[in-house]
């Protein structure tokens, strides 16, 4: 692999960003890198926006990424895929759940939600690949939609297969048991398909 | 064995494998999850205290008894315990005694962002600030050797970089490193009762104690020199030394484990074989500062930002600005212009039982004394409802000052359970013993909800999950002297508005407690029961949206004779609190058809 990978993880609180960020961390040691992960918890569970950081590489030093320094971006929800966007490298891999979740600024506020046209639009100036994902249609075809962010880390583990950010050192298996331990045992079936299933986005999308 | 632990699970692990017998605290975020991850070992007693001043002084008291003890807190926590704090530092301990300080740079869930260094150079106690998780479990242990070695606490500071940053960690195994047997209480006047007399023998003690800690520093480990080219030389300290590392690869460093005291010799060693020498420090130029008492030329605050947080990206760009660092160090950033972007501010929680009470006081213009709390989230529109809010405790006698000033309008002080117990009682004793008419609304959700949902004396269960005593609001209340009490459930919206209305008459002290536990809690959830707007009944009147609940939006429906959006409610999010029903004038708001209490 490449000296260092940096992620950002971007959603709203509830939709497990901070999981799947601890599931990515872990999958980092578990295929021999130093790995960090940093998050902002605090307000973020009364539906504010959350992010986390996670690093891999050789060596890993600051816990935290500098704006202008992500690789891979993992966003959870749409509008928060556009407010985290310039925190990209150019060219950097994005992967974007289709959730809109509408604030109450929205809702009752009169402030608008961004259209699809201007998302795909703006996050194609900034990344080299973009996949979309609809994450909680997949994981409700599964049978329940809180699946949802192991769909993205199935797809996010095929994505970086297949741009070469990592080799023969992760394999699928690996990222699978990271998760299994991380979930209750009477969900680990449920999981499996979803991590599976949004490796196939990938995969069918190619 | 290798673990990933965040900073916070690794002083939890380094307090259990210290051999720690007692442990307080009081939740505050970046804190918390010490004392939640601590109460899973073995053979450690582990309590949530009523507040962090309570916490320190049960933490010395095992000390004291020749058991090791720790305390953790938020920063601002340390403010509510600095008294105890700096008597320990007086008296000093049979047993260690480690003190943890959480800062919260760049405030993501506090009111300020003191450096809590400078309270370890008031007292004279040493600080130690780890830069990953395996140096705060190292650190956690190191810090009891240094507090028995030197008979002193030691503060340990941590910040939210390192509380909620996970990394890899060494797990080891449980030493004791005290005594296990209790010994006796110590007898020990001179040293433990400081009455003037034995205080001032005492003060020389500590000055000299902190000056031997200093020379101590000079070669403790975590202290270290990382020499490089010697162009550049960065004394730096804590999660900022991963910053320095990072953009900075090349430059030699000083990294200080133990921030204070500091090791002088090593400094002017440092300074010496360096061209330039700087500092880099989130905050206070507390080392900065200090390196320039001694006479050495050096640059910090002057380079990088004194107030929020660093991270490479500012470290970078502050040493490019600065000449530090080549133009060509800059990392462009995409400038993608993304246009507006809807806010999202948090939130009170669909179903959240404070929801009605702001509603009504918003409705009654009354002035507000807010606190610490889910409940100060009452401050944003449109409930708008809170006017002040500055630490934990403050409400009810910022309320009772306004007032005896000749504030002229009736004051309400709201204040949760959890915070009540912290230091609401003293401000609520001075309402009655002052005698002003200020209304208190003690909002009563059964459990202390912003940190994460915590037992409280209230709840009647420990950390550790035993049962324990509940102490009952309204009786507490009344034998404080209050005669004006009233508990209403916190979803009946008329009931509060009438009870509030009764109090604004009145020309002394009141109390309602809004009861109604916390829509989150396990229990809760079980109970949601999400419901309908009956499209054909609304008209549209906007009242709903009012309450500020995320659960209600707006339909592409229109009324068709006033062209005004109607009403929907979002069925999951919806938990079935009715605040919304009960205000709907035009009866478009299903109920439940159970009652809640049945459910």
């Amino acid at each position: 692999m490449r000296d260092a990978i940096n992620f950002l993880l971007a959603g709203v609180g509830g939709q497990g960003t901070i999981l799947a960020s601890n599931v990515l961390v872990n999958v980092g040691l578990a295929a021999g890198y130093q790995a960090k992960q940093a998050e902002v918890h605090g307000m973020s569970q009364r539906g504010g926006s959350v992010t986390s950081f996670v690093r891999w590489g050789r060596t890993v030093y600051s816990p935290l990424v500098g704006a202008g320094e992500v690789d891979v971006f993992l966003a959870f929800e749409k509008a928060e895929a556009l407010r985290n966007l310039n925190q990209l490298r150019m060219g950097a891999l994005a992967l974007v759940n289709l959730a809109a979740i509408e604030p109450v600024t929205v809702t009752t506020g009169g402030q608008s939600y961004p259209d699809d046209a201007t998302l795909h639009q703006k996050i194609s100036e900034v990344t080299r690949e973009v996949i979309y994902v609809d994450g909680e249609t997949t994981a409700l075809g599964l049978g329940n939609v809180r699946a949802a962010n192991v769909v993205l880390l199935g797809a996010l583990s095929a994505l970086m297969e297949r741009e070469g950010l990592t080799g023969a050192e992760l394999s699928a298996d690996t990222w699978l048991k990271v998760i299994i331990a991380r979930v209750p045992p009477k969900y680990a079936d449920l999981n499996r398909q979803a991590f599976q299933a949004g490796r196939e986005v990938v995969s069918s999308s190619s | 064995m290798i673990k990933m632990l965040s900073g916070d699970e690794a002083v939890a692990r380094g307090a259990w494998e210290a051999g720690v017998a007692v442990a307080s605290a009081y939740p505050g975020t970046p804190s918390t999850e010490i004392l939640e991850d601590l109460v899973h070992y073995p053979n450690i007693y582990a309590e949530w205290a009523p507040n962090e001043k309570v916490a320190v002084d049960v933490a010395i008291g095992a000390a004291y008894a020749g058991r090791r003890g720790l305390a953790a807190m938020k920063h601002v926590g340390l403010n509510v315990a600095a008294d105890s704090f700096m008597y320990a530092s007086m008296t000093g301990m049979e047993a260690g005694l480690v003190i943890v300080s959480a800062d919260d740079p760049a405030m993501h869930s506090s009111q300020n962002e003191q450096d809590n260094r400078t309270f370890a150079k008031f007292a004279r106690i040493p600080c130690l600030e780890p830069s990953d998780s395996q140096e705060a479990k190292d650190m956690t242990i190191a810090a009891f050797g240094l507090s028995e070695r030197f008979d002193t606490p030691v503060l340990l500071r941590l910040t939210t970089r390192i509380c909620h940053s996970t990394s890899a960690v060494e797990l080891g195994e449980r030493v004791d490193g005290t005594p296990v047997e209790p010994k006796p209480f110590p007898r020990n006047p001179a040293k433990y009762v400081m009455v003037p007399g034995n205080a001032v023998k005492r003060h020389p003690v500590i000055e000299q104690r902190i000056l031997d800690i200093a020379k101590f520093a000079e070669s403790f480990p975590l202290n270290r020199i990382e020499m490089g080219e010697t162009g550049l030389g960065i004394i730096t300290a804590g999660v900022a030394y991963q910053y320095a590392k990072e953009v900075f690869p090349t430059a030699s460093i000083l990294r200080l484990g133990m921030t204070w005291p500091l090791p002088e010799q090593m400094i002017r060693r440092f300074a010496a074989s360096v061209e330039k020498l700087i500092v880099i420090e989130e905050l206070d130029p507390f080392i900065e500062e200090a390196v320039q008492l001694m006479g050495i030329p050096v640059e910090g605050k002057s380079i990088f930002p004194l107030t929020g947080e660093l991270d490479p990206r500012v470290v970078r760009e502050s040493a490019i600005h600065s000449s530090l660092l080549p133009a060509s160090a800059h990392v462009p950033l995409p400038g993608v212009e993304v246009g507006p972007l809807p806010a999202r501010p948090p939130v009170l929680c669909p179903g959240c039982p404070h929801r009605g009470v702001f509603y009504v006081l918003n409705k009654l213009k009354v002035p507000v004394n807010g606190d610490i709390g889910c409940y100060t989230l009452g401050l944003i529109p449109p409930l708008s409802a809170i006017h002040s809010c500055g630490c934990m405790g403050a409400g009810i006698a910022v309320a009772h000052g306004a007032v005896k000033a000749g504030s002229p309008e009736h004051h309400v002080a709201v204040i949760g359970d959890s915070t009540f117990f912290h230091t609401g009682i003293p401000a609520l004793i001075n309402t009655v013993y002052n005698r002003s008419r200020v209304i208190t609304i003690i909002m009563d959700n059964r459990v202390t909800g912003m940190t994460g949902h915590q037992q409280n004396p209230g709840t009647g269960v420990t950390l550790q999950g035993e049962t324990t005593t509940q102490i009952e609001l309204e009786p507490l209340v009344r034998a404080l002297g209050i005669k004006q009490v009233k508990t209403v459930p916190a979803y009946h919206v008329a009931e509060i508005e009438a009870t509030l209305k009764e109090f604004l008459k009145l020309d002394e002290p009141a109390v309602l407690i809004t009861l109604e536990p916390c829509v989150l809690l396990p229990e809760v959830r079980k109970t949601w029961t999400p419901l309908e707007v009956l499209a054909e009944q609304c008209n549209g009147c906007a009242l709903c949206f009012r309450i500020g609940c995320p659960a209600i939006l707006k339909s592409d429906e229109l009324d068709a004779r006033l062209q005004r959006p109607k009403a929907l409610i979002d069925a999951a999010l919806c938990t079935g609190c009715e605040v919304c029903a009960q205000i709907c004038p035009q009866d478009a708001i299903t109920f439940r058809q159970v009652e809640m209490s049945e459910v």
